[in-house]
């Protein structure tokens, strides 16, 4: 009796970790961070992509209407596909799209808008990626939305699609 | 000469009390490095990648150190960002608390079984 409530527990224990294992091998191992309800948005310096002169950040968020901070470069292979929802999203003039270029060579970057035209108001360069670290992003393309009160209210990590798009014209309503 | 000499001597201690300081900083930028996680490549800590990432993660901690940043205001700055994960050590809170607890009830649990045991055992 003693034997066969041993090998009911044994059984028991291991089909408990078998089953444990299964669901998390199951689940993505890949961690995203998650952004807390609101971010203050950083004050930082940043040189402008056409005048080359520093520009303070109080000043290119100063308009009262909500941000969109785009992460972007042109080495990375998904800022292209989202690239033409990016020039539709700037068809909205409730928003101002920034651009934030990440860790680029200029002359190319430079190609990139010639092609794929530009959606950004503003575009900053971020040549050491200290600035999307003040952002809280780590890779490229990510994308922020900036309410009116200056908090980062939403990100979005990887490259945007029509769905995103949806969520940042109903969030920004 | 003796005002060479009191040169030399002003010269020698402000260089060592230089390298004495930046020596400590190194040590501390190293130990906070190593306290977090890469999250290009997770499994590696910021001080073993060599990723983008963690590139720009060594210039902040570095920059924050120079502005005088405390461990602890480095780790608050990189949890706001990033979340509790970005800590390999997290701090104890109120979503860590089993996390840090468990080991200490599982330790408490196993010494009163062997305890219990060796009572038991010597009653014999």
């Amino acid at each position: 009796m003693k034997n066969k409530l041993n090998l009911f527990i044994i059984i028991m224990s291991l089909s408990f970790c078998f089953i444990v294992f299964y669901k998390a091998l199951n689940n993505s191992n890949i961690y995203k961070p998650k952004i807390k309800a609101k971010l203050s948005l950083p004050v930082f310096d940043a040189k402008d992509f056409n005048s080359n002169i520093y520009i303070n950040s109080e000043k290119i968020f100063e308009e009262d209407v909500f941000y969109i901070v785009n992460i972007w470069a042109s080495w990375c292979v998904p800022c292209r596909t989202e690239h033409p929802l990016l020039m539709e999203l700037s068809k909205d003039l409730s928003i101002k799209l920034i651009g934030l270029n990440y860790r680029d060579k200029l002359n190319n970057a430079k190609k990139f808008i010639y092609e794929f035209g530009n959606p950004y108001s503003q575009i900053i360069i971020d040549n050491d990626g200290t600035l999307s670290v003040e952002f809280g992003a780590y890779g490229v393309p990510e994308t922020f939305i900036i309410d009116k009160n200056k908090m980062i209210i939403k990100k979005f990590v990887g490259p945007i699609n029509q769905k995103i798009i949806e969520e940042i014209k109903l969030i920004i309503k | 000469m003796k005002i060479l000499k009191i040169f030399i001597i002003i010269f020698l201690f402000i260089s060592f009390s230089q390298s004495k300081a930046d020596e400590k900083n190194n040590e501390l930028k190293s130990k906070i490095l190593k306290n977090i996680r890469c999250l290009i490549c997770q499994g590696q800590s910021i001080y073993d990648s060599e990723s983008d990432f963690a590139s720009s993660i060594k210039l902040i901690v570095n920059r924050k150190i120079n502005e005088g940043l405390k461990e602890k205001q480095i780790y608050a700055f990189l949890r706001e960002k990033y979340g509790d994960w970005v800590i390999y050590e997290p701090e104890l809170n109120k979503n860590t608390y089993i996390l840090w607890l468990l080991p200490l009830l599982l330790f408490l649990f196993g010494g009163a079984i062997i305890y219990k045991n060796i009572k038991k055992n010597n009653e014999k």
